[in-house]
């Protein structure tokens, strides 16, 4: 995906969507995008389109998911489901190592993941928005990390445009949404009889050659973007960064964190489905002859008990200083760390909460009483 | 906000690296100095390291612990590692003999500042158990003696008993321009020094605070006390280091367990100038 591509336009009628999935295919790709699975939306193949979740569409709101039938014929009303594109790039469970005894000592072979080419289909502003957090953590830092490398690169991505916005979103408020901008080879927004498609890269403009694709008239991308731009404005909830991260710093010692700690039950949904939590424990396997043994990453939490042990001691022993940590690490130590604030607004910590915290009400409680008090 | 070390990092960070056990030294029923040799030539002739960086060390099978590397970096092909056994896979590594095979990814993090301080007085302040980070500075400073001036080392426990390596704060003490400060908090009766919390020495120590470099370790609550009774003396935030400790399972500022405020103490520690750590120092529940 490269920055300097120059986007262009074009129709892909409706009837000419196969033809996507054909092209795709003839170069290699295998294609994943959102389906129906035990009753709920994750990644899956993509055979034909048929496989889309045609006919369905979610409703979200704090500790709330279902999925509705419909009379509509589009295949991307779903706007998301717990997944994030978080597992497609960042394993659930890598294996890093596997380190074998030999005569007197060991020998560690490193175990990178297959480099299929992977096309995504169906990817969202907020989860695009997602990736390029998670980019600039496992590429971009002082050691560029080879596993993430060899899921990333393999990636065609073709992003579908908001045009609806869930109870849960706020994309709009951090700047990374509804409308994707960059990060993906092609870009969809799905009308009723016709898609219009945009190139975002190269790889993408020579994939689009394949499709038939007609002219776009001016008026159709104007009122498309009218259509993101009210899907943004039909958003009701919000953060707002502009005193970040000093602000939650500051809060440290706030009575709100004692309120969310009473409800918060440390189940670590939120930081599951988050698309840009990056923690993670190393599980060492041994085989039962002690001979060779198997390490693996596999996703932690930082509301889990032992995240914060230390040799004999717990540094976060209650919920109060878990849900602090996380909170504040999202909002506000992300801005140091990486330049960028660690949250995108898809909502998805919102949904999954088990009792429904959502953590635009907690930022503005933490925020407000601060200034109230002057501090 | 580029402060890696100018080492060249390996390809792949996660890759652990035989090193046989070439020396093993009890320093006390629970500790245990390894001086380590990597196995791969090629790897050990480009192996670099400052003082107070630290290494993953690996038990096969088990897992991997982050130790600081206490030996001298003019001398990176033998490393020795002082480990404090505490929990399982420190269990195994203690139980380890001279000929057996641990691993090793490094070196990590930002060590002592070693350079900057040159010239200047040294005013080591350690409390607790061992403080090995600190150990590796001092080691250094007494192999380069012309090039610091004078060296007051303040050490603080809890009880008599705690105190490890007595002989080598004896063998610390007979350096020139050297003075050894020894506290306990309860009082025994072998015990002929201080009695009292680590920062009561201060009063006792003379040195001058436009001219001295502070190199602290020990618990976060004591180094702020420190730090904060030693501004009182005059000295600045940025001429005070910190060495902290968290868990770490990467070393390498990904796996999210090692954060203090907006820190990885893997990475951007774990040596660290006092002015940026210490609104965070010692702060509970973080």
């Amino acid at each position: 995906m490269n920055p300097s591509h120059t986007a262009s336009w074009g129709i892909l009628n409706r009837r000419d969507f196969p033809r996507l999935l054909d092209a795709l295919r003839t170069q290699g790709y295998r294609i994943i995008g959102p389906t129906l699975q035990d009753g709920a939306v994750k990644w899956g193949d993509i055979a034909t389109v048929d496989d889309f979740p045609v006919g369905w569409r979610d409703h979200q709101s704090p500790g709330h998911y279902r999925l509705e039938r419909t009379e509509s014929f589009r295949y991307f009303d779903i706007v998301h489901g717990a997944e994030s594109f978080k597992p497609l790039t960042f394993a659930p469970r890598e294996t890093l190592l596997v380190l074998e005894r030999t005569h007197k000592t060991f020998v560690a072979t490193p175990i990178l993941p297959d480099p299929e080419p992977l096309a995504v289909l169906g990817v969202r502003a907020c989860d695009l928005a997602g990736l390029a957090i998670q980019d600039r953590i496992f590429l971009h830092g002082p050691y560029a990390d080879p596993y993430y490398r060899a899921r990333r690169d393999r990636l065609f991505i073709i992003a579908v445009q908001c045009t609806r916005a869930l109870d849960t979103c706020f994309c709009a408020s951090m700047g990374t949404g509804p409308q994707a901008t960059a990060g993906f080879d092609l870009a969809l927004i799905e009308g009723d009889a016709d898609f219009v498609v945009q190139t975002g890269s190269e790889e993408g403009a020579r994939l689009a050659q394949h499709l038939s694709l007609h002219p776009v008239p001016p008026e159709r991308l104007r009122q498309e973007e009218i259509r993101m731009a009210a899907c943004a404005a039909s958003q009701t909830r919000s953060i707002d960064q502009s005193a970040l991260p000093r602000a939650l710093y500051d809060a440290h010692d706030h009575e709100r964190w004692d309120d969310v700690a009473r409800r918060c039950l440390a189940c670590t949904n939120c930081t599951m489905v988050c698309p840009t939590c990056f923690c993670h424990g190393v599980e060492e396997q041994p085989d039962l002859m002690w001979t060779r043994s198997e390490r693996a990453r596999v996703w932690d939490s930082c509301f889990t008990p032992d995240h914060g042990y230390i040799h004999g001691k717990n540094l976060r022993p209650t919920i109060k200083d878990r849900y602090r940590m996380w909170l504040t690490h999202k909002l506000a130590a992300w801005i140091d760390q990486f330049g960028m604030s660690g949250c995108v607004g898809c909502g998805r910590c919102l949904t999954w909460c088990p009792v429904g915290i959502d953590l635009t009400e907690e930022i503005k409680e933490l925020i407000r009483s601060r200034q109230a008090s002057g501090s | 906000m580029n402060m890696e070390s100018a080492i060249s990092p390996p390809m792949n960070p996660f890759v652990i690296h035989p090193a046989v056990i070439k020396e093993k030294r009890q320093e006390a029923p629970e500790i245990v100095t390894f001086r380590l040799q990597l196995e791969d030539p090629a790897i050990r002739k480009q192996f670099r390291f400052e003082p107070g960086q630290f290494n993953m060390v690996y038990a096969f099978g088990v897992g991997e612990v982050a130790i600081s590397i206490v030996s001298d970096p003019d001398h990176p092909r033998e490393l020795d590692h002082t480990i404090r056994i505490v929990g399982r896979t420190t269990d195994v590594i203690g139980r380890m003999q001279p000929g057996d095979r641990l691993g090793i990814r490094g070196p990590f993090g930002k060590g002592w500042p070693m350079e900057e301080a040159k010239g200047s007085d040294i005013l080591i302040v350690t409390g607790g158990l061992g403080c090995a980070p600190v150990v590796g500075a001092i080691e250094y400073i007494f192999r380069r003696r012309e090039n610091y001036g004078m060296m007051n080392i303040l050490h603080g426990v809890k009880a008599p008993h705690d105190l490890l390596y007595r002989e080598r704060f004896d063998a610390w003490r007979a350096h020139p321009r050297t003075h050894v400060w020894l506290t306990s908090d309860e009082p025994g009766k072998t015990w002929h020094y201080h009695v009292g919390v680590v920062t009561e020495l201060f009063d006792r120590v003379q040195f001058d605070p436009n001219h001295t470099f502070v190199m602290m370790c020990g618990p976060e609550i004591m180094m702020r006390v420190a730090s904060h009774l030693l501004s009182q003396r005059g000295l600045t935030p940025d001429r005070m280091y910190v060495s902290l400790e968290r868990h770490m399972a990467c070393g390498i500022g990904l796996c999210g367990h090692c954060q203090l405020g907006p820190y990885f103490i893997c990475k951007d520690g774990p040596v660290m100038r006092l002015d940026r750590i210490l609104p965070w120092l010692g702060k509970s529940g973080i």
